[in-house]
């Protein structure tokens, strides 16, 4: 057994440029601004110098998981992101 | 190896139509998959289901797999002397089980993955969820994980092998996020590995709820310690803490303790809601004290609701 090895918290801390965020979603720049103009993830900065949280990651990650596996369509997957997300704040017994 | 049956996993009959295999994993999607499921082995049994409907779903895989004829599930199976299956067409990806890499070749993460845009030579990810405690969220943990690696041996064969891997997980997680652990998922035809993502998922704690990385706390207090005001000794995540409960405080006020929740940039509050307890009358004496107060504190709660 090792020393624990280096790992990325994916936090709202954390900042990732597009290229940086399509290569570790495995997804290609053009399905990224459709998930940005479905209003999934925020950017920050300008267009051409945005930056993602790392909490961007794995809305991604989920909203595409949605999608494929379900077969619905951009818009549809993102209202199935929200409604989870509100279900599981709500679960949390959250306000 | 043991055998799996993927009808019964399904919950479909043997001879079912595709389309009603498909309905069934629809259903069984719904219900399980990791993104949406509170079952408990939600991921285990999305895996199962994924696997089952990756055979039936697919006419070559269903007959080659039709001929192993029907035996009950979990039974020790070894395939057929003269098993050769070769399969073509698309991957769903690793974690198949050792039953559907004995049958259908498996090659799962070695292979490459066109993946979304195709333009991705690189292995699969992983995913796996971590269940951390409230502590271990606020101190931060370290664990060991135990991954199923696929490996090519000297003769070009993918061999299973369990590897080991201790993950340290920072202080201040909040439930959902995820961990990134770069270059840790399965190994790809070109391009490196790809990378394994933890997804945290914080576990219930016996006196705190959890909000982002606020904690609120229901802090039980007599009527004597609301009415006149006292200072309490109150759990946080860090230890005991002194706090003073104003007087003329009713149940339900909030009291915020700053920056006495989970870590992080903001820090986390914490919240500690007062939730009076009434003392049993069980007793003449009491009976006694009560009657008096009636008498002594007259008072109507309801006046709002009257008139």
């Amino acid at each position: 057994m090792t020393e624990p090895i280096r790992v990325d918290l994916l936090d709202e801390t954390v900042e990732f440029s597009l290229e940086d965020l399509c290569r570790i979603c495995g997804v290609h720049e053009r399905l990224v601004v459709d998930i940005v103009e479905e209003g999934v993830i925020e950017p920050r900065g300008a267009v051409g110098a945005w930056r993602f949280t790392g909490v961007a990651v794995t809305r991604v990650q989920r909203v595409l998981r949605l999608q494929e596996e379900f077969e619905v369509n951009l818009a549809g997957a993102a209202l199935a992101l929200e409604l989870l997300e509100e279900i599981e704040r709500l679960r949390r017994g959250g306000r | 190896m043991e055998f799996k049956d993927y009808y019964e996993i399904m919950g479909v009959a043997r001879d079912a139509s595709p389309d009603e295999i498909k309905r069934a994993y629809r259903r069984l999607a719904r219900k399980y998959h990791p993104d949406v499921s509170k079952e408990k082995d939600a991921e285990a049994r999305f895996k199962e289901v994924g696997e089952a409907y990756e055979v039936l779903r697919d006419p070559e895989k269903r007959a080659a797999y039709d001929q192993l004829g029907r035996r009950p599930q979990g039974e020790d199976f070894q395939p057929p002397p003269n098993w050769n299956f070769e399969f073509e067409g698309e991957d769903r990806g690793g974690g198949h089980s050792d039953f559907f890499e004995q049958l259908f070749g498996g090659l799962g993460g070695l292979r490459g993955r066109a993946g979304r845009g195709g333009f991705r030579s690189r292995g699969f990810d992983t995913h796996a969820q971590v269940d951390v405690t409230l502590e271990e969220a606020f101190h931060g943990a370290t664990r060991t994980l135990s991954l199923q690696r696929v490996e090519l041996d000297k003769d070009g064969k993918p061999r299973p092998r369990v590897q080991q891997l201790q993950v340290k997980i920072p202080a201040g997680v909040v439930d959902g996020q995820q961990i990134r652990v770069p270059a840790q998922g399965e190994a790809g035809a070109g391009g490196g590995p790809g990378d394994l993502f933890l997804q945290l998922r914080l576990l219930p704690h016996r006196w705190f709820r959890v909000e982002g990385r606020d904690v609120w706390l229901d802090l039980p207090i007599t009527p004597w310690e609301a009415a006149l005001g006292e200072t309490v000794r109150v759990p946080t995540l860090a230890g005991r803490v002194d706090l003073k409960i104003p007087k003329g405080s009713q149940t339900d006020r909030q009291l915020r303790l700053k920056e006495r929740g989970l870590p992080g940039s903001p820090p986390g509050d914490q919240f500690v809601v007062l939730k009076v307890v009434v003392p049993a009358a069980d007793s003449a004496a009491r009976e006694a004290l009560y009657k008096q107060m009636a008498a002594a504190m007259a008072m109507n709660p309801r006046a709002a609701m009257e008139g």
